[in-house]
């Protein structure tokens, strides 16, 4: 039932994306600043990239899920969030983000909202942006600021309960496949303090831990205002150890030990 | 045959169905699910690897006077467990069997060759048959059983008698622990001593002889991971030329490499990219452009790639463009977004040439494949099913009405099943016969002049 709902909503994404397409073609010429004024004016589009860039995040923190995760979609999958990133960066919007943790679940905001990804057609000349390269530099000099502040007062509060709620997804991530607002916090709280890297960090350390995004989403969430005693205290069954960053990696060790135990 | 090499290509003929191997129930296993299919180079044997790191190899009947009709079935000679699934302790990573890859080497004496690989390991594979016993032993009886020296008083000569055909594979060669990621290709050389196998972001060349070493002569790997944007999809020798080779990244780019100029082929001789069309880009341009497959025309003039939306053909003298492009199912992108939410869009299709390279095949979804003349430029659609599925029935073309009225026949696109996707297709070397998998079945068709 859930998926004939879901299908639903994504053929109505998709009508809408074509219709959208068309929308444009009649808009007709435009100078480019009197289309940029009114691009941006248009609602619909921010809202359309936010849930794209929603979804991007969820599959990219998905990927940890599965027995090994595919290098490759992984890639894709980031480089595409950059590119929202930057963009949204660039637009000034990127404290649209406040609005995520509102308790909306992210299912209503793709039914609400037009659709995603109008080609460049739709976009303003010289908004787009060429070649995506890698992040650091302007994020630094944009709002990345502000927005992390935004983001941290937001997300502070619901660390806890992210945390745990990441637990959950580990051991049942069918289920949790529905919990989009949990997993946007986590992915957030991970942004919030490393705006500028977030993506990059997925990449970041020793080859091996890359394939765990587990122990790498740790340790940018013990970057958060959690202390090391906090993060330890939300996870009561596991021995305490002195890595905050092994602690999701001791989870899933773990996780694999029983698995192993419990099967033989 | 005549028609084969001369005539044109694979959409003019008339299909028909041949035959399909596999399991008709609706409860597919996942450990059937079939994940490659390749012909060896003289046609009359077919293997296939699936998901359970099981190959099955199909040999080609002879042709049988009394039988007309049946010109020369595939039918089942070998099978046999490549891989089992193993666990990496050390990442707390599981490691499928999944056959990813099998290449056959050139037949060079009775027993045949393959190398098949799952994420980690090759394995070099011998097949060969057996279909003589010796009997009379002296040391031992006919059970085996060893005989007391003292009982023996007369010598004989054991003498060969017939028995039931057997057919033994046994791995000769193992070659493991060279790549850190998973890989995606394994291609055969033509000087038939050495193969490439590729990973995410690198490729190794091994000598078939030699399993403890091997030359890492691709790294794509950047010095700081954080920096990582693009990976290797694919990689492939040429056919002709031993020192070179070509591999395919998820930017929708080739390289092509000389290993005559470096010992580390880092540095392209030549990069093959089509300029975008910035009209056309969208938040999903670089996943749609990751191209899934490469392949070299047997000419060795031309080489084809699959990205998620189209098959391309570049002459190998032309590196701002490819020569051809063929729409394989166009009408998918303005469906996208859907494809993006259900990880279809990370599908990878295969393509292949048949043996003239005058038509080039690819799969899509609701088991349809497609197949391109490229002396006529027609395209044809059709389709992998149980219904059409009768001896020697001609496949009806297929096609996907993409709006307004449906006419009968046609199916939309809303109807189509993306869970039925033809990932995998081969190619006859050198006849218009073809095999195609479904899922968990093999289709076999052949042209109607057969």
């Amino acid at each position: 039932m859930e998926e004939e709902e879901g299908l639903h909503q994504l053929q109505l994404l998709d009508t809408m994306f074509v219709r959208g397409l068309k929308r444009k073609c009649f808009d007709g010429e435009e100078d480019i600043e009197g289309t940029l004024a009114g691009f941006k004016a248009l609602p619909s589009y921010n809202l359309q990239r936010q849930s794209l860039l929603d979804m991007y995040l969820v599959k990219l923190q998905l990927c940890h899920m599965l027995v090994e995760p595919n290098l490759c979609r992984s890639v894709l999958i980031a480089n595409t969030v950059r590119q929202i990133q930057e963009e949204m960066t660039q637009d000034g919007t990127w404290q649209m983000i406040s609005t995520q943790s509102t308790g909306q679940t992210s299912l209503d905001r793709l039914v609400s909202t037009d659709i995603l990804c109008r080609s460049s057609k739709e976009q303003v000349e010289g908004k787009l942006v060429q070649g995506y390269s890698s992040f650091p530099k302007d994020f630094e000099d944009t709002q990345s600021q502000e927005s992390s502040e935004i983001l941290s007062t937001v997300t502070s509060g619901q660390a806890p309960r992210s945390l745990q709620s990441n637990m959950w997804e580990i051991e049942n991530p069918q289920e949790n496949r529905g919990n989009f607002q949990k997993s946007l916090d986590q992915i957030f709280e991970t942004l919030e303090n490393k705006t500028p890297d977030s993506v990059e960090d997925l990449f970041s350390e020793v080859d091996n831990s890359y394939y765990d995004l587990d122990t790498v989403l740790t340790v940018m969430m013990g970057n958060t205002k959690m202390g090391h005693c906090d993060v330890l205290e939300t996870f009561p069954s596991q021995a305490p150890t002195n890595s905050n960053s092994n602690c999701k990696s001791d989870l899933n060790e773990l996780d694999h030990i029983v698995e192993i135990l419990v099967e033989s | 045959m005549a028609g084969a090499a001369g005539g044109g290509g694979g959409a003019d003929f008339q299909w028909c169905f041949s035959q399909v191997k596999g399991a008709i129930d609706e409860d597919v296993a996942e450990a059937d699910i079939i994940s490659t299919v390749e012909f060896n180079y003289t046609g009359d044997l077919l293997a296939t690897g699936d998901k359970g790191g099981r190959v099955v190899i199909f040999q080609r009947e002879q042709e049988n006077k009394s039988r007309p009709h049946s010109r020369g079935e595939y039918n089942v000679y070998s099978t046999f467990q490549s891989h089992e699934p193993e666990f990496d302790y050390l990442k707390s990573l599981e490691i499928e069997e999944k056959i990813n890859k099998i290449r056959w080497l050139p037949q060079q004496n009775a027993a045949h060759f393959l190398l098949s690989t799952n994420d980690k390991t090759i394995k070099l594979w011998k097949i060969s048959e057996r279909d003589k016993r010796a009997e009379g032993y002296n040391l031992k009886d006919e059970d085996g059983r060893l005989r007391d020296p003292f009982r023996i008083t007369a010598l004989r000569v054991p003498i060969l008698k017939p028995m039931d055909l057997m057919v033994e594979a046994s791995p000769r060669r193992i070659f493991a622990n060279a790549h850190t990621y998973h890989i995606n290709s394994i291609s055969v050389n033509s000087d038939h001593e050495t193969y490439l196998s590729a990973d995410d972001l690198r490729i190794n060349l091994w000598h078939l002889e030699i399993t403890d070493r091997s030359f890492n002569i691709v790294d794509i790997k950047p010095a700081n991971m954080e920096e990582l944007t693009e990976v290797i999809t694919a990689a492939e020798f040429h056919p002709h030329h031993c020192n070179v080779f070509v591999y395919s990244s998820s930017k929708g780019t080739i390289r092509l490499c000389d290993m005559r100029s470096s010992a580390l082929c880092d540095r392209h001789s030549k990069f093959f990219e089509e300029p975008e069309d910035p009209s056309s880009r969208s938040f999903f341009s670089e996943i749609i452009s990751s191209i899934s497959d490469v392949k070299f025309s047997h000419s060795g003039r031309y080489m084809m790639t699959r990205d998620y939306l189209s098959v391309k053909v570049w002459d190998l003298n032309m590196e701002n463009r490819p020569v051809e492009t063929y729409q394989v199912h166009e009408y998918l992108r303005s469906k996208l977004c859907s494809l993006y939410e259900n990880d279809c869009i990370f599908d990878k299709f295969e393509c292949c040439w048949n043996g003239s390279d005058s038509a080039i095949m690819t799969g899509s979804y609701n088991n349809f494949f497609r197949m391109f003349d490229r002396n006529t430029r027609r395209d044809i659609t059709l389709e992998a099913s149980r219904e059409s599925s009768k001896p020697r029935a001609i496949l009806k073309p297929r096609k996907v009405c993409t709006g307004g009225k449906r006419k009968k026949d046609e199916i939309s696109v809303d109807s189509l099943d993306f869970n039925k996707k033809i990932l995998h297709t081969a190619w006859h070397p050198t006849e218009n016969i073809i095999a195609v998998a479904a899922t968990n079945n093999l289709y076999i068709f052949q042209d109607k002049m057969n």
